[in-house]
């Protein structure tokens, strides 16, 4: 009986250890089968593209033509383009005015939305819906409030009797520029509101609770608990909001397609039109891959700005 | 100085002190700036949905009639629309395109944040550091030279352009929120299992994945959304106007020349929506969980 146990025993332990050996050591293989199929993917229609597109970028390409290497001519040849600068001015003036706007009403929506109310979590549902919907269906949406003629704002105010005749909204350089911005943090903000709720609700009340009874005002509560602790969460939110605006093409293409004479043309609608309408493909690269430095210029600031923010918790606390 | 004090903070749980402030004082300070905020993001959909269903000759009178409102709504845009366009078709070439590249990356996504978080091969973190980064390549960069590879492959004009161009979207996406959720599920589980004699194969499909499921809902239904909402791809790869998804299709079917047909428009931006509002109002949980669960890792 003992001598069956233990053989019993002696079966299984040595089955256990090479189990165990063959997983650690089968380990880095079955993560690279395991991977591999997002791998594949990633590297065939990312990687390889984004390394492409920066080589095109420094060759004559056209649609139909592979182009060769002619240095920094396309380069050159942008930086001098006065299109090309005012597209990089307004692609900075929309991304910068845009993100601060989204930054606000969001920051506001998620602490009107954190407060206890009726029928909360139907008004969160609500709000989210111009994120649901896709950006072009809701931008035609506003094509036709900005319509010249027929505008529903111009007729509303019209009888009101603030203003005598229709406003050109996409018709005036910086009307139209106004305009695609107005739209732009209209659809931005549900996503950042409601990002930040989610950090809000992790704030834990007690911090408050205490806060008061030190006689901490409104404001200093704002200032002094739900700002620091929603540091870490503002920091994402905003690196992909500043990062999909700065990008941003859909509502432009919409909306205006570049126009009034190129002053709503953001660097993303200028690279399809290069490329694209007018086949240049090395040129328009050019245009796309210079978007990348002030990309990562962006994500560095909201990277070291998070990073900063750690420390001097990390500080405070110790 | 009293009053400032007495109206009380904002991010606050518990019930025990929003009693302090009055009703007229949260009439100004809550309600009131909600609703002007929630009129202004409903509006654009409210106008879009009252336009589809004007008949024509109101549509450019904004004064006989009282543009807020119609008293004879028509179904003739819509019908127009379903029976008289390939709006149909091009619902069909979304859906189905937006279906397939889901459950595409959906299955690349859950082997892959699997084998990052559980498997942890030599390199994991650093694989998650490189989706999280493919996460911020944004499309717009990507479309100049994808519109030569897709072409070289031969994919030009075919729905496989898109879809096996948009999990390039999907997949940093949902493989950072599924790693969020197998990070959940307790180790024990598992060593269990690989004591029993379970493979990996087993575990994934009979452990993990049952306990991740709120997860999968989540990744599915926002990659749906960012499928259907995609346009710089499905305008450069794909030329037929019966291949086009809807975004695109719309925009160049309804507009000949200055004459736009602003009843179709809307009711094309319209019927492309529902679908969507109607998934989200099914899912709204799931959906903010997606979305948040993303950008708090």
């Amino acid at each position: 009986m003992s001598n069956g146990a233990n053989t019993a025993t002696a079966a299984i332990a040595p089955g256990e250890r090479i189990t165990w050996r063959a997983l650690s050591m089968n380990r880095n293989w079955l993560g690279f089968w395991f991977m591999l199929p997002a791998a594949a993917f990633l590297i065939a229609f990312l990687v390889y593209p984004l390394g492409l597109g920066i080589w095109l970028s420094f060759t004559d390409a056209r649609i139909g033509t592979p182009g060769k290497f002619i240095g920094l001519e396309n380069y050159e040849w942008i930086i001098g383009d006065s299109k090309f600068q005012t597209a990089v001015f307004f692609t900075l003036l929309y991304t910068f005015v845009a993100s601060v706007f989204k930054f606000a009403v969001g920051l506001y929506l998620a602490l009107l939305l954190n407060q206890n109310m009726p029928f909360k979590a139907i008004v969160r549902a609500i709000i989210l819906i111009p994120f649901i919907v896709p950006t072009v269906l809701s931008a035609i949406a506003f094509w036709w409030i900005y319509d010249p003629q027929f505008s529903i704002i111009s007729w509303s105010l019209k009888q009101l009797g603030w203003i005598e005749g229709n406003i050109n909204f996409l018709g005036d350089p910086w009307n139209a520029r106004w305009a695609v911005i107005f739209a732009n943090v209209w659809r931005g903000v549900p996503f950042i509101a409601i990002s930040l709720l989610a950090g809000l609700q992790t704030v834990p009340p007690s911090l408050y609770e205490a806060a008061t009874l030190d006689g901490a005002t409104r404001w200093q509560m704002f200032l002094r608990i739900t700002y620091p602790l929603l540091t870490p969460i503002i920091a994402v939110v905003m690196t992909f909001s500043v990062l999909f605006t700065f990008t941003d093409f859909q509502l432009i293409k919409v909306l205006t397609n570049g126009g009034p004479a190129g002053a709503t043309e953001l660097m993303a609608t200028m690279s399809y039109n290069t490329a694209i309408l007018g086949s240049r493909i090395g040129e328009g690269a050019a245009v796309s891959t210079a978007m990348v430095p002030f990309l990562l210029a962006a994500i560095m600031v909201s990277w070291f700005g998070l990073q900063r923010r750690k420390w001097q918790q990390g500080e405070g606390d110790g | 100085m009293a009053d400032a004090t007495r109206a009380l903070p904002s991010g606050d749980q518990s019930e025990g002190m929003s009693y302090l402030s009055t009703l007229p004082q949260r009439l100004v300070t809550l309600y009131l700036p909600l609703a002007i905020i929630v009129v202004v993001l409903l509006f654009p959909f409210y106008w879009m949905t009252v336009t589809a269903v004007k008949p024509k000759e109101h549509l450019l009178d904004l004064d006989t009639h009282n543009p807020f409102w119609t008293v004879s709504p028509t179904l003739e845009h819509i019908n127009d629309l379903l029976f008289k366009t390939e709006y149909p078709l091009w619902l069909w070439n979304t859906m189905f395109i937006a279906v397939a590249a889901t459950i595409l990356s959906l299955i690349a996504s859950v082997f892959a944040a699997y084998a990052i978080t559980r498997i942890r091969y030599r390199g994991a973190q650093m694989a998650g550091g490189l989706i999280f980064l493919a996460y911020l390549v944004p499309p717009s960069i990507l479309f100049i030279p994808l519109s030569t590879v897709v072409f070289q492959y031969g994919l030009f004009d075919t729905p496989f352009a898109l879809i096996l161009t948009y999990p390039t979207i999907l997949i940093p996406f949902s493989t950072w929120l599924l790693m969020g959720y197998f990070k959940t599920i307790p180790y024990e589980l598992e060593e269990c299992a690989l004591i029993d004699g379970a493979t990996r194969w087993q575990i994934l499909v009979k452990i993990i994945l049952p306990l991740a499921i709120p997860g999968l809902i989540s990744a599915a239904i926002f990659s749906l959304t960012l499928c259907w909402n995609e346009f710089i791809y499905a305008l450069t790869f794909i030329n037929s106007t019966e291949k086009k998804t809807v975004p695109v299709a719309i925009l160049s079917a309804f507009t000949d020349g200055d004459q736009y047909r602003w009843g179709s428009l809307m009711a094309g931006a319209l019927v492309g929506s529902l679908p969507l509002v109607i998934l989200y109002a099914f899912f709204v949980e799931h959906y903010v969980s997606a979305m948040t669960g993303a950008v708090k890792e």
